[in-house]
């Protein structure tokens, strides 16, 4: 894994990208990043319009809290953490939608409730296979090395659902435009809002729970909003915003992920630093841009 | 359906039915838990400029927001025709939907309103987007048409959100306060573009405003909310005014 590179020149860079991705486990982490980007970057721009970015980093805390379980109880983590994750999705959406949480108290004590737990029991129940408790706890927080030690029904897994989310992005486009601009129009328009609402809950879940695989669950929310955020420093109509979304997380995913193999970084920290950049180096090319207009 | 049936069966004739687009019978509405109105009759028929005023706080905007379906109500029986229904509302919002930033086009929320022409249809057609672009080139703002929402100024917002409502409202356009924080040109534009669209398009308009010296000007139909008092009146224009000349 660890190949050093003792000239920094590109040459040897592209070298050894193509040796690594001569490996099926390396072609793995990058298609399943890849894809796993895409539908990040495409909810995050709901996310982030409809003020709803909190409950995203509040939703990674509870996929932590249910990876734990699954740990403990050492059944799959995918199996025990999309469940949990997709129905503390739809609670939280809802209970935004009618009020019932006001500001974000209620989520602040989701998030520190369930990283607690989590932690709780991984200490208080070490796992047999690994051993090792803080190897668990940074590999489900910061991603470390879970990408390239992917089963191929996690790849399976990640492809089927992430096509499915980016499908539905791409046929319910225009219905989305309008719930997230006016949901009351929408609804006299005679669109189900309250499903579309709901749907997105689910895939809120997700795309926290499989990104949680990419760059571990305290960095999640910044996979998340950044690609929305970047876009929207530079585009100022919807379609633009939401294409420029999916190719930024794209682009920035596929750096941070070759930076962090080539140079042996930590993959979702190297993934978050590398969208950090994009977004400030955007947010001043918007700013003199959109001054000049 | 039952309350068209029992119109037929009355003095007013089926023609007359057929006509009836929105129709409220002893209609009492709450907000927050507080009844608001109470003891709502009216009738909307096809063609009509209802201007619906009152005091504020009167329930004006729950009773647009319940004919939409976006509210229920608290009793009685209110009723917006199948045919109508089908046909479309369109709605202009009292509140500019889109908070600061939102990033979209005059374009892409035009489009919008004609989401309820394409079924169940992922995209729109080339009829939908002649559509929005001769109703925008009607209200005077092709021109804007790629700009962003959110550098308009307020009477240019107003214009995009009526030509939103128009694209939706194959038969009526509900429009909540469309004139609130325009200068008094803008105001007048916005209030002759409306009389307009209900004069040459024959699209049926109910107008929620706190502005009654307007209203009479342009509306065919007056109802007056009278909120907790019960004070309520519905009827023609010439009704109105006579009704308050009267009074005093």
């Amino acid at each position: 894994m660890s190949l050093t590179l003792n000239s920094a020149g590109a040459f040897s860079v592209f070298e050894a990208l193509k040796k690594y991705l001569e490996y099926d486990f390396v072609r793995n982490a990058l298609l399943v990043g890849l894809l796993i980007s895409v539908c990040a970057g495409l909810l995050g721009v709901m996310l982030v319009l409809k003020r709803y970015s909190m409950i995203g980093d509040g939703l990674s805390h509870v996929a932590f809290g249910a990876m734990a379980v699954a740990a403990v109880a050492g059944l799959a983590p995918m199996t025990v953490a999309l469940p949990i994750t997709v129905l503390a999705a739809v609670l939280l959406l809802w209970a935004n939608e009618k009020g019932i949480i006001k500001g974000d108290a209620a989520i602040a004590i989701l998030s520190a409730g369930a990283m607690a737990i989590g932690y709780l029991l991984l200490n208080i129940f070490p796992s047999s296979d690994t051993g090792s408790i803080s190897g668990d706890v940074c590999s489900a927080l910061f991603g470390s090395t879970s990408m390239m030690t992917l089963s191929q029904s996690d790849v399976w897994l990640c492809i089927i659902l992430s096509t499915v989310v980016i499908l539905f992005f791409i046929l319910c486009y225009n219905r989305i435009f309008a719930v997230t601009f006016d949901s009351d129009f929408a609804r006299a328009s005679g669109i189900r809002t309250s499903a579309y609402n709901l749907i997105i809950s689910v895939v809120s879940g997700v795309v926290i729970v499989l990104a949680m695989k990419l760059v571990g669950a305290l960095l999640i929310s910044a996979l998340i909003i950044f690609p929305a955020l970047t876009s929207m420093r530079l585009f100022r109509n919807f379609k633009a915003v939401v294409i420029s979304s999916a190719v930024v997380a794209v682009l920035g995913s596929a750096a941070g992920l070759v930076l962090s193999l080539i140079y042996s970084f930590p993959t979702g920290a190297t993934v978050v630093a590398v969208h950090l950049v994009i977004f400030m180096l955007c947010a001043v090319t918007g700013a003199a841009v959109h001054k000049k207009g | 359906m039952s309350f068209f049936g029992r119109l037929k069966k009355g003095d007013r004739g089926a023609q007359h039915a057929e006509n009836v687009i929105i129709s409220a019978r002893d209609v009492s509405l709450s907000y927050e838990g507080k009844t608001v109105a109470s003891d709502l009759n009216f009738e909307v028929c096809e063609g009509d400029y209802l201007c619906i005023v009152g005091e504020n706080g009167s329930g004006k905007s729950t009773l647009l927001k319940a004919i939409i379906g976006l509210k229920g109500v608290h009793s009685g029986e209110l009723a917006v025709s199948d045919k109508a229904r089908r046909a479309g509302l369109g709605y202009l919002p009292q509140v500019t939907p889109g908070e600061g930033d939102f990033p979209a086009s005059v374009r892409e929320i035009v489009l919008s309103g004609c989401l309820n022409r394409i079924g169940s249809k992922p995209f729109f057609g080339k009829s939908e987007r002649q559509t929005v672009d001769n109703i925008m080139a009607r209200l005077d703002i092709l021109r804007l048409a790629d700009k962003p929402f959110s550098q308009l100024s307020g009477g240019q917002c107003q214009r995009v959100l009526l030509a939103r409502a128009y694209c939706a409202a194959g038969a009526v356009i509900l429009l909540d306060e469309p004139v609130s924080g325009l200068d008094s040109e803008a105001t007048h534009e916005m209030y002759r573009l409306i009389s307009e669209l209900n004069r040459d398009d024959g699209k049926t308009v109910v107008m929620v405003s706190h502005d009654t010296d307007t209203a009479l000007r342009y509306a065919s139909k007056i109802l007056h909310v009278g909120g907790a008092a019960r004070d309520n009146f519905f009827g023609t224009t010439e009704e109105y005014i006579s009704l308050n000349k009267s009074s005093g």
